[in-house]
């Protein structure tokens, strides 16, 4: 007899099920719009917000990091220095907050239906895509502008092209880390309280407020050992002519983020079949 | 042709029972290297058949033990048993929401499950839109359910409030949709809960006819988990009865109906067994006893009546003491909160009491009900009082030309006059 599907106790270790996955690629999509929806409505500036979030951020760092901490910039103009970090780096840090408690913001809808779960870590990095490139725009319009009134700092270059593979690090970085905590926090629910907290953390040991060529030597090893900062000083290498690029460190941020996403997926396999008993 | 749709060969379902999280790790890491030796996970070994009434020792209960059961290709399947026995765990891995401790279910065509309806229904969401992301998540694709988009709509009867958000849809509307876009899922194998319990009469006539619609013309195989035993009796042509998680018969729907039910008298009532000291209660009463029974017959149905009586030792001395019985339906409505004085005149005693009551025949819609107790001084202090005490079944029985069960909480049988002044 041909059976069409087995359910029992073990599963493959790395199973992605794309081919399962794919069958509901419409609910991927249909999750996106409902985020859209369900984040905006009844809010009075509503996706105006998806603008104001960056440009408030920059506005703070301008002034803090900027005005009264003095941090340099690399001699960048400051408002896109720090927009081009915040840009970046929002992307990752939403997409990874959110996956993270996927679990526990979901454990309703996990309890009553099934669908391949991956479903929704891939919704959350998609729906913040669109964010980013909304967000992107913005600063785009910024360098535009920066370039008109004549600033000769600023100096987009062929980099830019590569931009498309930085997302793709920063999404797996986002998912891969997300699932690890997420699925952890089922069982450990301390892990929830340290997140928000992590994320602010990691954030200053990403070279988003400051640029890497501005610390000392020394330090510099310890911070492109992160492997989220390559991807933001490349970035910013790519669209403002300055930072600290190579493709040595690059390629490590590419392994580095295979890595985590393959502990990630199994790690969630493995709990998203039972895990609906401990929550 | 006749094959078969699902084998569920030695399905067995871990539960912990408590507290998770307090001391897991360490566990987690004893239950790790256990594995790494090759051996038994030590937990699972002191795992207990799944009865509640007995207080387990073990921290880890067998919610299902070895379940075996085929269904074959376009047969309905009643899956019937007391709340407990398993009929939600076996729910949950037959939809894959969560997955078996062992054995293995082989499944031959595509599964679908209603646990819910609504499932994803989001309130900012318009009607539409809703429609299209509950349908995608039950498994359909756009296109599909595109497809039956009027059917849905025309279904469900919104079609004028297909562009407002369903936060602003009244219950009824909001779950008639729900279960509208249920209603249209085509897979070849449907796993329903107990779901049809939403809606208004009307409505839920409609679903029930198209259930049979599924089943009957459209030849598909269903599994249908109820505590409504006429429903049973009517959609389903087999049956299975979990108790506590174990497989106690299985056979066409009539036949399980009746073990069930055979089996369901005996947990109509309480009895303590053991000592005085142990007995439920406290300085003030002990429950010693407690019976639900038809006044006529054997089977407590619509028109057998209801006898229920009561024993229980009292140790308050010179008090009006009373006591209240309290009728819950399944939808938490108390029937009746009734009492009776025991002792008028401040005369209670230090003994045994045996207090009983009758309803009349037609009384009683069908249903399961439950039984709450209350004891009390004067029917003003309270002195002790437990819910949940019994728990019975009032068996339908056809009206008219309609064998499904009323809607209503009662079920009186009314003299009416008809005059033409």
């Amino acid at each position: 007899m041909a059976w069409t599907e087995i359910i029992e106790p073990k599963k493959k270790l790395f199973d992605l099920k794309l081919k399962e996955a794919w069958y509901y690629r419409d609910l991927l999509f249909l999750w996106v719009k409902r985020d859209f929806t369900a984040t905006y409505k009844q809010t009075i500036l509503g996706p105006a917000w998806i603008f104001l979030q960056p440009l408030l951020m920059t506005l703070m760092f301008t002034l803090v990091f900027g005005r009264f901490a003095n941090l340099s910039t690399d001699g960048l103009p400051k408002i896109l220095f720090y927009l081009a970090g915040v840009t970046i780096w929002n992307y990752f840090s939403e997409s990874f907050t959110k996956t993270a408690t996927v679990f526990k913001d979901n454990a309703n809808l996990f309890g009553k239906v099934y669908f391949p779960r991956i479903i929704m870590p891939l919704s959350i990095v998609t729906s913040n895509l669109v964010r980013f490139i909304i967000q992107f725009s913005l600063f785009i319009g910024f360098i535009v502008y920066y370039k008109y009134i004549g600033n000769n700092q600023v100096m987009p270059n062929a980099m830019v092209w590569i931009t498309p593979f930085l997302l793709l690090i920063m999404a797996g970085f986002a998912l891969g880390a997300g699932m690890i905590i997420s699925s952890m926090t089922t069982k450990y629910r301390d892990l929830a309280f340290l997140l928000t907290f992590g994320v602010q953390l990691l954030m200053y040991a990403t070279p988003v407020i400051y640029p890497v060529n501005a610390l000392p030597e020394k330090y510099r090893v310890y911070v492109l050992a992160n492997p989220i900062a390559p991807v933001v000083e490349t970035f910013r290498y790519a669209y403002l002519g300055t930072g600290a690029f190579s493709w040595t460190s690059l390629m490590y941020s590419f392994t580095a983020m295979v890595v985590i996403l393959f502990v990630g997926v199994v790690i969630f396999n493995r709990v998203e079949k039972n895990f609906m008993d401990t929550v | 042709m006749s094959s078969v749709a699902i084998k569920v060969e030695d399905l067995s379902k871990l539960y912990a029972l408590g507290q998770i999280g307090t001391g897991t790790i360490s566990r987690d890491l004893e239950r790790w290297w256990a594995s790494v030796r090759g051996k038994e996970d030590p937990f699972a070994k002191i795992g207990q058949a799944n009865d509640r009434t007995v207080k387990s020792d073990s921290n880890f209960v067998w919610s299902l033990q070895d379940i075996n059961f085929e269904v074959q290709k376009g047969d309905v399947l009643g899956i019937i048993g007391r709340n407990g026995a398993g009929k939600s765990t076996l729910l949950k891995v037959l939809s894959k929401i969560t997955s078996p401790t062992k054995g293995r279910i082989s499944v031959d065509g595509r599964i679908a499950s209603l646990l819910e309806v609504g499932t994803g229904f989001h309130p900012e969401m318009t009607g539409k839109e809703n429609i299209f992301l509950n349908g995608s998540i039950l498994g359909m694709r756009r296109q599909e359910i595109q497809r039956k988009l009027d059917e849905i709509v025309d279904f469900a009867g919104v079609a004028a409030y297909l562009d407002t958000p369903v936060k602003r849809y009244s219950s009824g509307m909001y779950v008639r949709l729900a279960f509208a876009v249920a209603a249209f899922l085509e897979p070849e194998i449907l796993v329903v809960d107990e779901v049809l319990a939403v809606g208004d009469a009307e409505f839920q006539k409609k679903c029930i006819g198209r259930m049979k619609d599924v089943s009957v013309n459209e030849g598909r195989t269903v599994l249908f988990v109820s505590h409504n035993m006429a429903a049973v009796k009517s959609l389903c042509t087999k049956g299975i009865v979990l108790k506590n998680g174990r497989l106690d018969f299985s056979g066409t729907q009539l036949e399980a109906v009746k073990h069930y039910q055979s089996a369901q008298s005996a947990s109509a009532s309480f009895i303590h067994e053991g000592s005085i000291e142990e007995a439920p209660g406290n300085q003030h009463i002990k429950l010693l006893r407690f019976r639900a029974m038809p006044l006529m017959g054997e089977t407590i149905t619509i028109s057998s009546g209801l006898k229920f009586e009561v024993e229980f030792l009292n140790l308050k001395e010179d008090i009006n003491l009373d006591v209240t019985f309290e009728l819950v339906n399944m939808d938490e409505v108390v029937v009746f909160h009734h009492g009776k004085i025991v002792t008028e005149n401040k005369d209670s005693k230090r003994g045994n009491y045996l207090v009983s009551g009758q309803l009349p025949p037609q009384f009683l819609n069908a249903g399961t009900y439950r039984f709450n107790l209350i004891f009390g001084e004067n029917q003003r202090f309270g002195l002790w009082w437990k819910s949940d005490v019994v728990m019975f079944e009032v068996e339908n029985e056809i009206f008219g030309t309609n064998s499904k069960i009323l809607p209503g909480v009662v079920r009186p049988d009314i003299i009416y006059s008809i005059n033409r002044p």
